[in-house]
Protein backbone atom coordinates (compact mmCIF):
# COMPACT_ATOMS: atom_id res chain seq x y z
CA UNK A 1 0.00 0.00 0.00
CA UNK A 2 1.49 3.59 -1.02
CA UNK A 3 1.11 6.25 1.61
CA UNK A 4 0.12 9.86 0.68
CA UNK A 5 -0.25 12.93 3.03
CA UNK A 6 -3.51 14.02 1.78
CA UNK A 7 -5.71 12.09 -1.14
CA UNK A 8 -8.21 14.78 -3.04
CA UNK A 9 -11.22 12.56 -4.18
CA UNK A 10 -12.36 14.43 -7.24
CA UNK A 11 -10.21 16.91 -9.41
CA UNK A 12 -12.66 19.75 -10.25
CA UNK A 13 -12.91 22.95 -9.35
CA UNK A 14 -12.93 21.93 -5.53
CA UNK A 15 -10.51 19.23 -5.48
CA UNK A 16 -7.88 21.36 -7.14
CA UNK A 17 -8.15 24.43 -4.71
CA UNK A 18 -7.70 22.34 -2.24
CA UNK A 19 -4.68 20.56 -3.38
CA UNK A 20 -3.06 23.93 -4.53
CA UNK A 21 -4.25 25.48 -0.24
CA UNK A 22 -2.50 21.87 1.09
CA UNK A 23 0.54 22.45 -1.09
CA UNK A 24 1.02 26.09 -0.34
CA UNK A 25 0.79 25.18 3.62
CA UNK A 26 3.73 22.70 2.95
CA UNK A 27 2.09 19.42 2.46
CA UNK A 28 4.09 17.25 0.08
CA UNK A 29 2.59 14.36 -0.92
CA UNK A 30 -0.52 15.14 -2.23
CA UNK A 31 -2.39 13.37 -4.75
CA UNK A 32 -5.31 14.30 -6.90
CA UNK A 33 -7.68 11.09 -8.26
CA UNK A 34 -10.17 12.22 -10.76
CA UNK A 35 -12.38 9.63 -12.75
CA UNK A 36 -12.77 12.13 -16.43
CA UNK A 37 -9.64 12.03 -18.60
CA UNK A 38 -9.06 15.46 -17.49
CA UNK A 39 -9.04 17.83 -14.64
CA UNK A 40 -11.23 20.70 -14.72
CA UNK A 41 -14.21 19.20 -14.17
CA UNK A 42 -17.71 20.50 -14.98
CA UNK A 43 -16.03 23.68 -15.56
CA UNK A 44 -14.69 22.04 -18.79
CA UNK A 45 -18.47 22.15 -20.59
CA UNK A 46 -19.51 25.51 -18.98
CA UNK A 47 -17.86 27.59 -21.50
CA UNK A 48 -20.05 30.94 -20.94
CA UNK A 49 -18.41 33.34 -18.92
CA UNK A 50 -19.37 34.76 -15.45
CA UNK A 51 -16.59 32.54 -13.22
CA UNK A 52 -14.00 34.69 -11.64
CA UNK A 53 -15.18 37.88 -10.82
CA UNK A 54 -14.43 37.39 -7.15
CA UNK A 55 -11.56 35.37 -7.11
CA UNK A 56 -10.18 36.80 -10.05
CA UNK A 57 -11.65 39.77 -10.52
CA UNK A 58 -12.28 39.25 -13.73
CA UNK A 59 -14.98 37.71 -16.26
CA UNK A 60 -13.96 34.39 -16.75
CA UNK A 61 -15.45 31.35 -18.64
CA UNK A 62 -15.31 27.62 -17.31
CA UNK A 63 -12.66 26.30 -18.51
CA UNK A 64 -10.36 29.38 -18.59
CA UNK A 65 -11.58 29.66 -14.32
CA UNK A 66 -10.13 25.71 -14.20
CA UNK A 67 -7.15 26.27 -16.31
CA UNK A 68 -6.04 29.20 -13.67
CA UNK A 69 -6.24 26.26 -11.04
CA UNK A 70 -4.79 23.62 -13.42
CA UNK A 71 -1.80 25.28 -14.23
CA UNK A 72 -0.88 25.75 -10.21
CA UNK A 73 -1.66 22.56 -9.60
CA UNK A 74 1.14 21.59 -12.25
CA UNK A 75 3.60 24.21 -11.87
CA UNK A 76 3.28 23.18 -8.00
CA UNK A 77 4.01 19.64 -9.61
CA UNK A 78 1.33 18.04 -7.69
CA UNK A 79 0.54 14.54 -8.03
CA UNK A 80 -2.43 13.54 -9.59
CA UNK A 81 -4.19 10.05 -11.52
CA UNK A 82 -7.01 10.43 -14.37
CA UNK A 83 -9.41 7.94 -15.56
CA UNK A 84 -9.39 6.74 -12.29
CA UNK A 85 -12.65 5.73 -9.92
CA UNK A 86 -12.03 5.58 -5.99
CA UNK A 87 -14.02 2.77 -5.12
CA UNK A 88 -13.85 3.14 -1.44
CA UNK A 89 -12.92 5.16 1.61
CA UNK A 90 -12.33 3.08 5.05
CA UNK A 91 -13.30 5.20 8.17
CA UNK A 92 -9.52 4.48 9.09
CA UNK A 93 -8.82 6.52 5.39
CA UNK A 94 -7.42 4.08 3.29
CA UNK A 95 -8.52 4.68 -0.42
CA UNK A 96 -9.15 1.73 -3.08
CA UNK A 97 -9.25 3.05 -6.76
CA UNK A 98 -9.05 1.74 -9.92
CA UNK A 99 -7.97 2.53 -13.34
CA UNK A 100 -7.22 0.57 -16.06
CA UNK A 101 -3.87 1.52 -16.55
CA UNK A 102 -3.11 0.62 -12.45
CA UNK A 103 -5.77 -1.99 -11.87
CA UNK A 104 -7.40 -1.99 -8.01
CA UNK A 105 -4.90 -0.10 -5.89
CA UNK A 106 -4.95 1.54 -2.05
CA UNK A 107 -3.65 4.33 -0.58
CA UNK A 108 -3.13 5.12 3.17
CA UNK A 109 -4.45 8.58 3.21
CA UNK A 110 -3.22 11.12 6.19
CA UNK A 111 -6.00 12.81 5.18
CA UNK A 112 -8.98 12.59 2.68
CA UNK A 113 -10.73 15.69 0.92
CA UNK A 114 -13.91 14.66 -0.69
CA UNK A 115 -14.43 16.91 -3.40
CA UNK A 116 -16.52 14.64 -5.82
CA UNK A 117 -19.26 17.24 -6.73
CA UNK A 118 -22.64 16.16 -7.54
CA UNK A 119 -24.84 14.60 -10.27
CA UNK A 120 -28.04 16.15 -12.36
CA UNK A 121 -31.54 14.44 -10.68
CA UNK A 122 -32.28 12.14 -13.50
CA UNK A 123 -36.06 12.05 -15.11
CA UNK A 124 -36.24 8.56 -13.08
CA UNK A 125 -36.92 10.57 -9.65
CA UNK A 126 -39.08 12.85 -11.15
CA UNK A 127 -41.89 11.04 -11.78
CA UNK A 128 -42.82 12.31 -15.53
CA UNK A 129 -46.19 10.15 -16.80
CA UNK A 130 -45.55 9.63 -20.10
CA UNK A 131 -43.44 7.29 -22.95
CA UNK A 132 -39.73 6.95 -22.59
CA UNK A 133 -38.52 7.98 -26.36
CA UNK A 134 -34.60 8.93 -27.04
CA UNK A 135 -34.82 13.11 -26.72
CA UNK A 136 -35.19 13.37 -23.00
CA UNK A 137 -31.48 14.50 -22.03
CA UNK A 138 -30.14 16.14 -18.69
CA UNK A 139 -29.31 19.87 -19.20
CA UNK A 140 -25.93 18.74 -18.46
CA UNK A 141 -25.60 15.91 -20.61
CA UNK A 142 -26.75 18.55 -23.47
CA UNK A 143 -24.00 21.01 -22.49
CA UNK A 144 -21.29 18.23 -22.52
CA UNK A 145 -22.92 17.42 -26.10
CA UNK A 146 -23.19 20.58 -27.18
CA UNK A 147 -19.93 22.02 -25.80
CA UNK A 148 -17.41 19.23 -25.71
CA UNK A 149 -18.82 17.02 -28.60
CA UNK A 150 -19.98 18.94 -30.87
CA UNK A 151 -23.57 17.52 -31.17
CA UNK A 152 -26.65 19.11 -31.51
CA UNK A 153 -29.33 17.12 -29.51
CA UNK A 154 -32.41 18.37 -31.56
CA UNK A 155 -33.78 21.49 -33.10
CA UNK A 156 -36.87 21.96 -31.48
CA UNK A 157 -36.19 22.11 -27.22
CA UNK A 158 -38.72 22.33 -24.08
CA UNK A 159 -36.81 22.52 -21.13
CA UNK A 160 -38.44 21.51 -17.57
CA UNK A 161 -36.93 23.13 -14.68
CA UNK A 162 -35.11 26.69 -14.27
CA UNK A 163 -31.58 25.98 -12.93
CA UNK A 164 -28.65 27.99 -14.10
CA UNK A 165 -27.71 24.82 -16.79
CA UNK A 166 -31.31 25.08 -17.96
CA UNK A 167 -31.58 28.77 -18.43
CA UNK A 168 -27.41 28.41 -19.84
CA UNK A 169 -28.48 25.82 -22.11
CA UNK A 170 -31.57 27.43 -22.43
CA UNK A 171 -29.81 30.30 -24.69
CA UNK A 172 -26.94 27.41 -25.95
CA UNK A 173 -29.10 25.82 -27.71
CA UNK A 174 -31.13 29.36 -29.06
CA UNK A 175 -27.42 30.01 -30.64
CA UNK A 176 -27.00 27.05 -32.15
CA UNK A 177 -29.84 27.23 -34.38
CA UNK A 178 -32.83 25.30 -31.94
CA UNK A 179 -36.11 26.48 -31.26
CA UNK A 180 -36.33 26.56 -27.53
CA UNK A 181 -40.51 27.02 -26.87
CA UNK A 182 -40.70 27.06 -23.27
CA UNK A 183 -39.16 26.79 -19.92
CA UNK A 184 -41.56 25.35 -17.70
CA UNK A 185 -40.81 25.69 -13.66
CA UNK A 186 -42.70 24.37 -11.03
CA UNK A 187 -42.22 26.10 -8.73
CA UNK A 188 -43.53 29.78 -8.40
CA UNK A 189 -39.63 31.15 -8.20
CA UNK A 190 -37.45 30.57 -10.73
CA UNK A 191 -34.23 27.86 -9.36
CA UNK A 192 -31.39 29.85 -11.11
CA UNK A 193 -29.76 33.58 -10.76
CA UNK A 194 -31.81 36.64 -11.96
CA UNK A 195 -29.12 37.40 -14.68
CA UNK A 196 -29.58 34.38 -16.25
CA UNK A 197 -33.04 35.06 -17.12
CA UNK A 198 -32.07 37.98 -18.26
CA UNK A 199 -29.42 37.18 -20.08
CA UNK A 200 -30.56 33.53 -20.94
CA UNK A 201 -34.39 33.46 -21.63
CA UNK A 202 -35.44 37.65 -21.71
CA UNK A 203 -33.11 38.40 -24.33
CA UNK A 204 -33.94 35.86 -26.77
CA UNK A 205 -37.90 35.67 -26.38
CA UNK A 206 -38.32 32.65 -24.43
CA UNK A 207 -41.36 32.22 -22.04
CA UNK A 208 -40.92 31.02 -18.20
CA UNK A 209 -44.06 29.35 -17.34
CA UNK A 210 -43.78 29.64 -13.55
CA UNK A 211 -45.79 26.67 -11.60
CA UNK A 212 -45.85 24.76 -14.82
CA UNK A 213 -44.50 21.04 -14.95
CA UNK A 214 -44.66 18.37 -17.70
CA UNK A 215 -47.89 16.14 -17.63
CA UNK A 216 -47.40 13.95 -20.85
CA UNK A 217 -44.33 12.49 -22.92
CA UNK A 218 -45.21 11.73 -26.53
CA UNK A 219 -43.93 9.47 -29.25
CA UNK A 220 -42.80 5.34 -28.86
CA UNK A 221 -38.97 6.04 -30.47
CA UNK A 222 -38.36 9.45 -30.66
CA UNK A 223 -39.90 12.18 -28.56
CA UNK A 224 -42.59 14.16 -30.48
CA UNK A 225 -44.41 16.12 -27.53
CA UNK A 226 -44.71 17.42 -24.44
CA UNK A 227 -48.20 18.43 -22.33
CA UNK A 228 -47.28 20.96 -19.37
CA UNK A 229 -49.85 22.09 -17.40
CA UNK A 230 -50.12 24.84 -14.59
CA UNK A 231 -49.81 23.08 -10.88
CA UNK A 232 -51.76 24.58 -8.12
CA UNK A 233 -50.26 25.45 -4.66
CA UNK A 234 -49.86 21.53 -3.62
CA UNK A 235 -47.86 21.36 -6.95
CA UNK A 236 -50.52 19.60 -8.55
CA UNK A 237 -51.46 19.67 -12.28
CA UNK A 238 -55.07 21.76 -12.51
CA UNK A 239 -57.01 20.01 -15.19
CA UNK A 240 -57.94 22.19 -17.86
CA UNK A 241 -54.74 24.66 -17.92
CA UNK A 242 -52.81 21.76 -20.39
CA UNK A 243 -50.38 23.34 -23.51
CA UNK A 244 -49.11 20.68 -26.47
CA UNK A 245 -45.77 21.48 -27.52
CA UNK A 246 -44.54 19.53 -29.93
CA UNK A 247 -40.74 18.97 -29.90
CA UNK A 248 -37.74 16.37 -30.36
CA UNK A 249 -35.89 17.76 -27.77
CA UNK A 250 -36.63 17.85 -23.58
CA UNK A 251 -33.85 19.02 -21.18
CA UNK A 252 -34.38 17.91 -17.40
CA UNK A 253 -32.31 20.98 -14.84
CA UNK A 254 -34.27 20.04 -12.14
CA UNK A 255 -32.14 20.19 -9.11
CA UNK A 256 -28.32 18.94 -8.22
CA UNK A 257 -27.45 15.86 -6.04
CA UNK A 258 -24.16 15.94 -4.20
CA UNK A 259 -22.95 12.40 -4.72
CA UNK A 260 -21.85 10.91 -1.44
CA UNK A 261 -21.91 7.19 -2.14
CA UNK A 262 -18.38 7.10 -0.97
CA UNK A 263 -19.01 9.40 2.15
CA UNK A 264 -22.13 7.17 3.00
CA UNK A 265 -20.27 3.88 3.08
CA UNK A 266 -16.88 5.39 5.07
CA UNK A 267 -19.52 6.13 8.05
CA UNK A 268 -19.72 9.80 7.10
CA UNK A 269 -22.41 11.55 8.88
CA UNK A 270 -25.19 13.26 6.38
CA UNK A 271 -27.28 16.13 6.48
CA UNK A 272 -30.34 15.15 4.86
CA UNK A 273 -31.28 18.23 3.69
CA UNK A 274 -28.00 19.24 1.62
CA UNK A 275 -27.41 15.72 1.03
CA UNK A 276 -24.30 16.33 1.89
CA UNK A 277 -21.54 15.49 4.91
CA UNK A 278 -22.10 17.49 7.86
CA UNK A 279 -18.99 19.41 8.62
CA UNK A 280 -17.48 21.47 11.76
CA UNK A 281 -16.30 24.70 11.24
CA UNK A 282 -12.91 23.37 9.96
CA UNK A 283 -14.98 21.61 7.13
CA UNK A 284 -13.97 18.24 8.77
CA UNK A 285 -16.76 15.38 8.70
CA UNK A 286 -17.43 13.09 11.71
CA UNK A 287 -14.16 10.90 10.98
CA UNK A 288 -11.34 12.94 11.99
CA UNK A 289 -9.33 13.60 8.70
CA UNK A 290 -11.90 13.43 5.95
CA UNK A 291 -12.61 17.07 5.00
CA UNK A 292 -15.63 17.56 2.19
CA UNK A 293 -15.69 20.83 0.10
CA UNK A 294 -17.32 22.21 -3.06
CA UNK A 295 -20.34 20.75 -4.11
CA UNK A 296 -20.29 17.45 -2.48
CA UNK A 297 -20.93 19.63 0.31
CA UNK A 298 -23.78 21.78 -0.46
CA UNK A 299 -24.73 22.64 -3.72
CA UNK A 300 -22.97 25.91 -4.76
CA UNK A 301 -24.15 28.59 -7.30
CA UNK A 302 -20.85 30.18 -7.94
CA UNK A 303 -17.73 28.75 -8.72
CA UNK A 304 -15.55 31.45 -6.40
CA UNK A 305 -17.24 30.45 -3.31
CA UNK A 306 -15.76 26.56 -4.92
CA UNK A 307 -12.43 27.62 -4.62
CA UNK A 308 -13.08 29.72 -1.66
CA UNK A 309 -14.34 26.75 0.49
CA UNK A 310 -11.82 24.14 -0.94
CA UNK A 311 -8.73 26.80 0.18
CA UNK A 312 -10.16 26.25 3.62
CA UNK A 313 -10.48 22.27 3.56
CA UNK A 314 -7.23 22.51 1.80
CA UNK A 315 -5.34 24.65 5.03
CA UNK A 316 -7.38 22.45 7.57
CA UNK A 317 -6.02 19.13 6.08
CA UNK A 318 -2.58 20.39 6.39
CA UNK A 319 -2.94 21.66 9.69
CA UNK A 320 -4.47 17.75 10.41
CA UNK A 321 -1.65 15.89 8.96
CA UNK A 322 0.32 18.27 11.07
CA UNK A 323 -1.03 17.68 14.19
CA UNK A 324 -1.87 21.38 14.26
CA UNK A 325 -5.50 20.88 14.59
CA UNK A 326 -6.09 20.37 18.23
CA UNK A 327 -8.50 17.87 18.74
CA UNK A 328 -12.32 18.89 19.82
CA UNK A 329 -13.46 18.90 23.60
CA UNK A 330 -16.57 18.09 22.95
CA UNK A 331 -18.03 21.65 23.81
CA UNK A 332 -18.59 22.29 20.33
CA UNK A 333 -21.30 26.01 19.77
CA UNK A 334 -23.69 23.93 17.17
CA UNK A 335 -25.49 26.49 14.63
CA UNK A 336 -29.32 25.75 13.83
CA UNK A 337 -31.09 26.91 10.82
CA UNK A 338 -34.80 27.75 11.63
CA UNK A 339 -37.80 30.14 10.46
CA UNK A 340 -36.90 30.28 6.21
CA UNK A 341 -33.16 29.05 6.64
CA UNK A 342 -32.78 25.77 5.55
CA UNK A 343 -29.23 24.88 6.67
CA UNK A 344 -26.14 26.05 7.61
CA UNK A 345 -22.40 24.82 6.54
CA UNK A 346 -21.06 24.52 8.24
CA UNK A 347 -23.29 23.29 11.78
CA UNK A 348 -20.75 23.54 14.70
CA UNK A 349 -18.05 25.59 15.64
CA UNK A 350 -15.36 24.43 17.98
CA UNK A 351 -13.72 28.33 19.01
CA UNK A 352 -10.30 26.88 19.94
CA UNK A 353 -10.21 25.53 16.04
CA UNK A 354 -12.02 28.67 14.52
CA UNK A 355 -10.09 31.43 12.65
CA UNK A 356 -10.69 34.90 13.63
CA UNK A 357 -13.34 34.88 11.47
CA UNK A 358 -16.24 31.92 9.42
CA UNK A 359 -18.26 32.28 6.65
CA UNK A 360 -21.37 30.41 7.77
CA UNK A 361 -23.17 29.66 4.12
CA UNK A 362 -26.82 28.91 3.80
CA UNK A 363 -30.33 28.58 1.96
CA UNK A 364 -33.57 30.28 2.26
CA UNK A 365 -36.66 28.10 2.05
CA UNK A 366 -38.93 30.54 -0.34
CA UNK A 367 -38.84 33.85 -1.66
CA UNK A 368 -37.90 36.95 0.86
CA UNK A 369 -38.36 40.23 0.00
CA UNK A 370 -36.76 43.13 2.47
CA UNK A 371 -36.58 40.73 5.18
CA UNK A 372 -33.74 40.21 7.73
CA UNK A 373 -31.28 37.65 8.14
CA UNK A 374 -30.83 37.55 12.14
CA UNK A 375 -28.17 35.39 13.64
CA UNK A 376 -28.94 34.90 17.38
CA UNK A 377 -26.24 33.54 20.25
CA UNK A 378 -28.31 31.29 22.02
CA UNK A 379 -31.60 33.87 22.83
CA UNK A 380 -29.85 36.96 22.29
CA UNK A 381 -29.94 38.51 18.87
CA UNK A 382 -27.07 39.62 17.51
CA UNK A 383 -27.02 40.29 14.08
CA UNK A 384 -29.55 41.89 11.96
CA UNK A 385 -29.03 42.40 8.32
CA UNK A 386 -31.55 43.37 6.07
CA UNK A 387 -31.81 42.35 2.22
CA UNK A 388 -33.90 43.28 -0.56
CA UNK A 389 -34.76 40.07 -1.80
CA UNK A 390 -33.53 36.49 -1.17
CA UNK A 391 -34.30 33.14 -3.11
CA UNK A 392 -33.45 29.59 -2.68
CA UNK A 393 -31.53 29.88 -5.70
CA UNK A 394 -29.36 31.97 -4.34
CA UNK A 395 -26.56 31.22 -1.40
CA UNK A 396 -26.47 33.41 1.56
CA UNK A 397 -23.97 34.56 4.03
CA UNK A 398 -23.53 35.30 7.24
CA UNK A 399 -19.59 35.94 8.72
CA UNK A 400 -19.05 35.20 12.20
CA UNK A 401 -16.14 36.84 14.09
CA UNK A 402 -14.54 34.65 17.13
CA UNK A 403 -14.08 37.77 19.10
CA UNK A 404 -17.67 38.53 19.39
CA UNK A 405 -18.21 34.08 20.17
CA UNK A 406 -15.20 34.97 23.11
CA UNK A 407 -17.39 37.87 24.34
CA UNK A 408 -20.31 35.08 25.37
CA UNK A 409 -18.48 32.60 27.57
CA UNK A 410 -21.09 29.56 27.63
CA UNK A 411 -22.29 29.87 24.04
CA UNK A 412 -24.25 26.70 23.32
CA UNK A 413 -26.41 27.66 20.37
CA UNK A 414 -26.27 29.72 17.01
CA UNK A 415 -29.28 30.23 15.07
CA UNK A 416 -29.72 31.96 11.70
CA UNK A 417 -32.72 32.82 10.94
CA UNK A 418 -35.65 34.86 8.33
CA UNK A 419 -37.49 37.67 10.04
CA UNK A 420 -39.66 40.14 8.57
CA UNK A 421 -38.89 43.21 10.74
CA UNK B 1 -39.29 61.09 -17.46
CA UNK B 2 -39.26 57.29 -17.87
CA UNK B 3 -37.99 55.22 -15.43
CA UNK B 4 -37.01 51.52 -16.34
CA UNK B 5 -36.29 48.29 -14.06
CA UNK B 6 -33.34 46.31 -15.12
CA UNK B 7 -31.62 43.47 -13.38
CA UNK B 8 -27.48 43.86 -13.76
CA UNK B 9 -25.73 40.70 -15.39
CA UNK B 10 -22.72 42.36 -14.70
CA UNK B 11 -21.97 39.62 -11.82
CA UNK B 12 -23.73 36.61 -10.44
CA UNK B 13 -25.19 39.27 -7.57
CA UNK B 14 -28.57 40.10 -10.14
CA UNK B 15 -28.63 43.50 -8.29
CA UNK B 16 -32.34 45.48 -8.94
CA UNK B 17 -30.95 48.45 -10.90
CA UNK B 18 -33.58 51.35 -11.69
CA UNK B 19 -32.83 53.70 -14.61
CA UNK B 20 -34.60 57.24 -15.14
CA UNK B 21 -34.25 58.30 -18.25
CA UNK B 22 -35.03 62.27 -19.63
CA UNK B 23 -35.51 61.03 -23.67
CA UNK B 24 -32.11 58.96 -23.99
CA UNK B 25 -30.34 60.73 -21.86
CA UNK B 26 -29.61 59.01 -18.14
CA UNK B 27 -30.53 60.82 -15.57
CA UNK B 28 -30.12 58.32 -12.55
CA UNK B 29 -28.78 54.65 -11.66
CA UNK B 30 -29.69 53.68 -7.79
CA UNK B 31 -29.88 49.89 -6.73
CA UNK B 32 -26.77 49.27 -8.38
CA UNK B 33 -23.81 48.11 -5.69
CA UNK B 34 -20.83 48.52 -7.94
CA UNK B 35 -19.51 50.46 -10.91
CA UNK B 36 -20.04 47.19 -12.82
CA UNK B 37 -23.55 47.68 -12.28
CA UNK B 38 -23.60 51.57 -13.45
CA UNK B 39 -21.88 50.65 -16.36
CA UNK B 40 -24.25 47.90 -17.59
CA UNK B 41 -27.23 50.32 -16.76
CA UNK B 42 -26.14 53.18 -18.89
CA UNK B 43 -24.91 51.01 -21.64
CA UNK B 44 -28.27 48.47 -21.43
CA UNK B 45 -30.49 51.59 -21.91
CA UNK B 46 -28.30 53.02 -24.61
CA UNK B 47 -26.82 50.70 -26.32
CA UNK B 48 -26.66 46.66 -25.06
CA UNK B 49 -24.08 44.82 -25.52
CA UNK B 50 -23.00 41.15 -24.77
CA UNK B 51 -20.28 38.66 -24.71
CA UNK B 52 -20.88 35.76 -27.25
CA UNK B 53 -19.72 32.43 -26.30
CA UNK B 54 -19.81 29.20 -28.56
CA UNK B 55 -17.11 26.35 -29.70
CA UNK B 56 -15.75 26.20 -32.84
CA UNK B 57 -14.31 23.32 -34.93
CA UNK B 58 -10.84 22.18 -34.14
CA UNK B 59 -8.50 19.84 -36.69
CA UNK B 60 -5.92 17.36 -35.70
CA UNK B 61 -6.51 17.92 -31.82
CA UNK B 62 -7.42 15.92 -28.39
CA UNK B 63 -10.62 17.23 -28.65
CA UNK B 64 -13.00 17.94 -31.43
CA UNK B 65 -14.02 21.36 -30.72
CA UNK B 66 -12.33 24.65 -28.46
CA UNK B 67 -14.44 26.61 -26.24
CA UNK B 68 -14.16 30.53 -27.41
CA UNK B 69 -15.50 33.90 -26.80
CA UNK B 70 -15.63 37.82 -27.66
CA UNK B 71 -12.60 39.00 -25.94
CA UNK B 72 -15.59 41.80 -24.73
CA UNK B 73 -18.80 42.69 -25.16
CA UNK B 74 -20.24 42.96 -28.52
CA UNK B 75 -23.37 45.16 -29.54
CA UNK B 76 -26.53 42.96 -29.12
CA UNK B 77 -27.80 43.34 -32.31
CA UNK B 78 -24.56 41.58 -33.63
CA UNK B 79 -24.78 38.66 -31.78
CA UNK B 80 -26.49 36.04 -34.42
CA UNK B 81 -23.94 37.35 -37.39
CA UNK B 82 -21.19 36.92 -34.88
CA UNK B 83 -22.47 33.71 -34.16
CA UNK B 84 -22.10 32.48 -38.05
CA UNK B 85 -18.41 33.90 -38.17
CA UNK B 86 -17.52 31.15 -34.88
CA UNK B 87 -19.55 28.57 -36.96
CA UNK B 88 -17.36 28.77 -39.90
CA UNK B 89 -14.14 29.23 -38.09
CA UNK B 90 -11.80 25.84 -38.23
CA UNK B 91 -8.61 25.95 -35.95
CA UNK B 92 -5.71 23.85 -35.93
CA UNK B 93 -4.42 22.25 -33.07
CA UNK B 94 -2.60 23.27 -31.19
CA UNK B 95 -4.51 26.00 -30.19
CA UNK B 96 -3.95 27.68 -26.53
CA UNK B 97 -6.38 29.75 -24.15
CA UNK B 98 -5.74 33.50 -25.78
CA UNK B 99 -5.21 32.58 -29.45
CA UNK B 100 -7.44 34.84 -32.07
CA UNK B 101 -10.21 32.17 -33.65
CA UNK B 102 -11.71 35.48 -35.71
CA UNK B 103 -9.66 38.40 -36.07
CA UNK B 104 -12.33 41.65 -35.74
CA UNK B 105 -15.53 39.80 -35.79
CA UNK B 106 -17.84 41.22 -38.11
CA UNK B 107 -16.61 44.91 -37.79
CA UNK B 108 -17.11 45.42 -33.88
CA UNK B 109 -13.02 45.83 -33.33
CA UNK B 110 -13.51 42.73 -31.14
CA UNK B 111 -11.48 39.15 -31.84
CA UNK B 112 -12.95 36.11 -30.82
CA UNK B 113 -10.39 33.89 -28.66
CA UNK B 114 -9.76 30.46 -27.48
CA UNK B 115 -10.57 29.68 -23.99
CA UNK B 116 -9.36 26.46 -23.68
CA UNK B 117 -6.11 24.88 -24.85
CA UNK B 118 -6.28 21.91 -27.28
CA UNK B 119 -3.13 19.68 -27.39
CA UNK B 120 -1.78 18.12 -31.33
CA UNK B 121 -3.26 14.35 -30.80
Amino acid sequence: MVNYDIVIVGGGPAGLAAAVSARNAGVEKILILERDKELGGILNQCIHNGFGLHTFKEELTGPEYAYRFIEKVLEAKIEYKLNTMVMDISEDRVVTAMSREDGMYQIKAGAVILAMGCRERPRGALNIPGYRPAGIFSAGTAQRLVNIEGYMPGREVVILGSGDIGLIMARRMTLEGAKVKVVAELMPYSGGLKRNIVQCLDDFGIPLKLSHTVVDIEGKEHLTAVTIAQVDNHGKPIPGTEERYTCDTLLLSCGLIPENELSRNAGVEMNPITSGPIVNESLETNIPGVFACGNVLHVHDLVDYVSEEADRAGLNAAKFIKGELVESKGDDIEIVATEGARYTVPSTIDLDRMDDKLTVRFRVGAVYKDSYVSVYFDDERVMHNKKRIMAPGEMEQVILLKSKLEEKPGLKKITVKIENE
Amino acid sequence: MEKRELTCIGCPMGCQITVELEGTEVVSVTGNTCGIGDKYARNEVTHPERTVTSTSIVLGGDKPRVSVKTASNIPKDKISDVMKAIDAAVMKAPVHIGDVVVKDVCGTGVDVVATRNVEVI
